[in-house]
């Protein structure tokens, strides 16, 4: 490896930016917060493709990966446990490097443009920043704990950007509620590791793997109990059930955010701690079957919501849950670099969605409405082109990314035995359902008549934003063909496979993945045709149906009422045990009253004392003689004859 | 001469006298107003030790040498002796210290009724 790569510059730059924005933005000129908000991931993304470049000359000498930096220092030492600050740099953590740094400073661009009028500029581009360190240290963490300190980091930074707009209080509220669901995983999570202490003594990822590697006993158990606390910590981060409920909620952020941190990045960072964790996963067939059976069915039950929402950004929402979902199952029938092609694919199009969800809002004035667009195609023809690309990609259609990554996901499911094939059919249904819904996105907005007032008064889109998308719309179409294969993961499969091995599939004939593909297909056309049906034709049938189909329609429109379940089974008891018990009794009574006595009884005795500190010079010296007078009484008087175990003691010290 | 000391007025006698200007220290400590009595009263004080310290450096110094152990004897008068050089030192710096002090206050009160020089009363 290069002697001038260093990767702690790769964090430490966006955090520099954060620094700088955060602490001096709000005093300096526009275009200085543009400037340095925008060098930290160029140049991040720059210190990025050096380490690439090692990989692209001749092969010659052992392989440049997996590349370790160890901070000298260390970190914690606690008898026998030691954990350092170390950074790991392999094919895996690269691959989501280049993706991190690389969509993240193309967000960054199309920002620029998006919240050029907004007051706190700085502080969303310090925010922006903040999340780029965090997001960077988890990638490359080399152990459990670094990576969880990026995790709770990338938390507080999509905390902060949820709540961007903090003045309204939907906005507070998403980003509360993000944050504490995210909690409730993190709270996995971390049992995951201590368990991982307990059985193994270590954290980093190498070492893991290497005891498990070393014991062919480790199976079942210990390593399923573990893996489950970290699928929970998984599911918190990457909007899986049950607990995806926070996601469609933080659509209240900008848009841009929920481009870079709600779709592309952040969300897949469960996908990723799975995947780096493969090798305990690969001991316990059970928690394996658990995530494929958590993303499959969070894949169709997102994608079924998704069918009828009407706000632009929860479309997106829904299908990025649904995308995720995909990945999981992918992790969970030991495909993990299908998964993680998936996930590279996906950051590019659900980006590119975003953003030219977010160049439409823009345009027409703020409305997220479905129902009040339609017949933008004229107006905004670059922003059409690019949302048609990204439907495309996402619904499957042949060649462009997503059917690469989404078919190589589900052959792989439909070479896993039994429940692997009823789970590629649910895979392949949820497929058909996201034909219809993206088409459905696209009707509505893009064709038919204008059916908003906010039309009239559309702004221009700035190239700040069109450069962004244009780029990704390339990505979008040719991502795909890093695997070099007509369909699959291919040649990014086997540069994966040094961190995440083999897929089972990648031994299957190829004659699989291409009839998945053709089945694939034509679920694309399917999806498509009904969609046109029912959106490009007649505006009149969605409703009917509607109306055929009551209760179904309801449950759906009301996202199968889990915010309302939970509210009542969860949220509520909670709130009433702690307004009757833990306010009263443990914050008021308990806490309050000791700190009340903490604080009572100095106040009291101060108030008697400071009686004797008259400032009478008499006085003083009245109490001066009296203890004077004390003393020599103790001395004087013969204790011995008033108490006379009082001697022996004299003489047991005598004595010593 | 030394048996005229030690026979003729008996060791009480000083000790009495000692013990007695001790109270008067003490008393003039307690009820006189002046600043400058009560540090006079202080001085007595000092001085009662002082004098008590000697007296016992004395009876040290006569005492029966078969007996007691003749260089003992010697080593506790002496001690006796330099630590009334010591409370004098001690006397003498916190004269002129506490002088010094007087004069301040009187410069800056105008009096020196202790009563009235309670600026620090809460």
């Amino acid at each position: 490896m290069n002697g001038y790569l260093h990767l702690w510059l790769i964090p430490l730059l966006p955090f520099a930016g954060f620094l700088f924005n955060g602490i001096l933005g709000k005093r300096l000129p526009k275009w200085i917060v543009t400037t340095v908000a925008l060098l930290a991931p160029l140049t991040a993304f720059a210190l990025v493709l050096i380490a690439v470049s090692s990989l692209l000359g001749p092969q010659d000498g052992p392989s440049p990966f997996p590349f370790i930096e160890t901070c000298p220092l260390g970190w914690l030492n606690i008898g026998t446990l030691h954990i350092d600050f170390s950074f790991v740099l392999d094919q895996l953590s690269l691959v989501m490097l280049l993706v991190v740094t690389g969509v993240g400073f193309l967000i960054h661009i199309y920002s620029v443009g998006y919240m050029k009028e907004d007051k706190g500029y700085a502080r969303y581009f310090s925010y922006l920043n903040l999340f780029l360190f965090f997001m960077t240290v988890l990638v490359l963490a080399g152990n459990a704990l670094l990576m969880f300190v990026g995790w709770e980091g990338v938390g507080l930074a999509s905390y902060l950007l949820i709540g961007f707009w903090f003045q309204k209080t939907t906005a507070a509220d998403a980003g509360k509620k993000a944050f504490i669901v995210n909690r409730i995983g993190d709270f996995g999570f971390l049992i995951g590791m201590f368990l991982l202490l307990a059985n193994f003594g270590t954290l980093t990822f190498t070492e893991i793997a290497t005891k498990l590697g070393q014991d062919p006993g480790w199976t079942g158990g210990a390593v399923t109990v573990i893996a489950l606390c970290l699928l929970l910590g998984a599911t918190g981060k990457s909007a899986q059930l049950p607990l995806y409920i926070w996601l469609p909620d933080a659509m209240e952020g900008p848009t841009p955010v929920s481009a870079l941190i709600h779709a592309a990045t952040m969300v897949t960072a469960g996908v990723y701690m799975i995947a780096r964790n493969h090798v305990l996963f690969d001991h316990s067939p059970f928690a394996l079957g658990v995530v494929a059976v958590v993303g499959a069915a969070t894949a169709l039950f997102a994608a079924t919501i998704a069918l009828v929402q009407t706000d632009i950004k929860r479309v997106l929402a829904y299908s990025t849950i649904s995308q995720l979902g995909y990945m999981f199952l992918g992790c969970g029938v030991a495909a993990y670099s299908a998964a993680i092609f998936h996930l590279v694919t996906h950051a590019f199009f659900k980006a590119l969605l975003f953003l030219a969800a977010g160049s439409v809002i823009h345009a027409i004035g703020g409305e997220q409405d479905l129902r009040k667009m339609g017949g933008l195609r004229k107006k905004l023809p670059v922003t059409f082109a690019v949302t048609t690309v990204g439907v495309l990609a996402i619904s499957g259609f042949p060649f462009f990314s997503g059917s690469y990554s989404k078919d190589a996901i589900l052959s792989a499911a439909f070479a896993q035995g039994d429940i692997g094939k009823a789970l590629c059919f649910v895979g392949l249904f949820t497929a058909l359902l996201t034909s219809f819904y993206m088409f459905r996105l696209w009707y509505l907005a893009f064709f038919g008549k204008p059916r908003g007032e906010a039309e009239s008064n559309h702004h221009p889109t700035p190239w700040s934003m069109l450069v962004p998308l244009l780029i990704l719309a390339l990505l979008s179409i040719g991502g795909g063909w890093l695997s070099g294969a007509w369909t699959g993961v291919g040649r990014f499969g086997s540069f994966l496979a040094p961190v995440l091995g083999l897929s089972a599939t990648d031994s299957e004939s190829a004659s699989l993945e291409v009839t998945i593909s053709v089945i694939a297909f034509v679920v694309f056309v399917l999806g498509w045709f009904v969609a046109e049906m029912f959106y490009g034709q007649k505006s009149e049938r969605p409703a009917r149906l509607a109306a055929a189909l009551p209760g179904a329609y309801k449950l759906l429109a009301g996202k199968y009422y889990v915010d309302e379940i939970y509210g009542a089974f969860v949220v509520k008891p909670l709130l009433l045990f702690s307004k009757y018990f833990l306010s009263p009794v443990v914050d008021k009574a308990l806490l309050g009253g000791t700190a009340w006595l903490l604080g009572g009884v100095p106040t009291f005795a101060g108030a008697l004392l400071q009686r004797w500190q008259s400032g009478n010079l008499r006085s003083y010296a009245a109490w001066l003689t009296a203890g004077a007078a004390a003393v020599l009484l103790f001395v004087v008087v013969p204790w011995y004859l008033v108490w006379p175990e009082s001697l022996d003691f004299v003489w047991k010290v005598a004595r010593h | 001469m030394s048996s005229f000391l030690s026979q003729q007025v008996p060791l009480s006698w000083y000790l009495l006298l000692s013990a007695v200007l001790f109270s008067l220290g003490i008393v003039g400590f307690l009820i006189k107003r002046n600043l400058i009595t009560v540090f006079m009263s202080i001085e007595l004080m000092l001085n009662a030790v002082n004098l008590s310290f000697v007296t016992f450096a004395r009876q040290w110094q006569f005492c029966d040498a078969a007996v007691q152990g003749c260089l003992l004897a010697q080593a506790h008068a002496v001690k006796g002796q330099i630590f009334v050089f010591f409370v004098m030192m001690v006397a003498a710096a916190e004269a002129a210290v506490g002088l010094a002090i007087i004069i301040a206050v009187f410069r800056a009160r105008a009096t020196l009724a202790v009563d009235r020089i309670d600026l620090m009363k809460l």
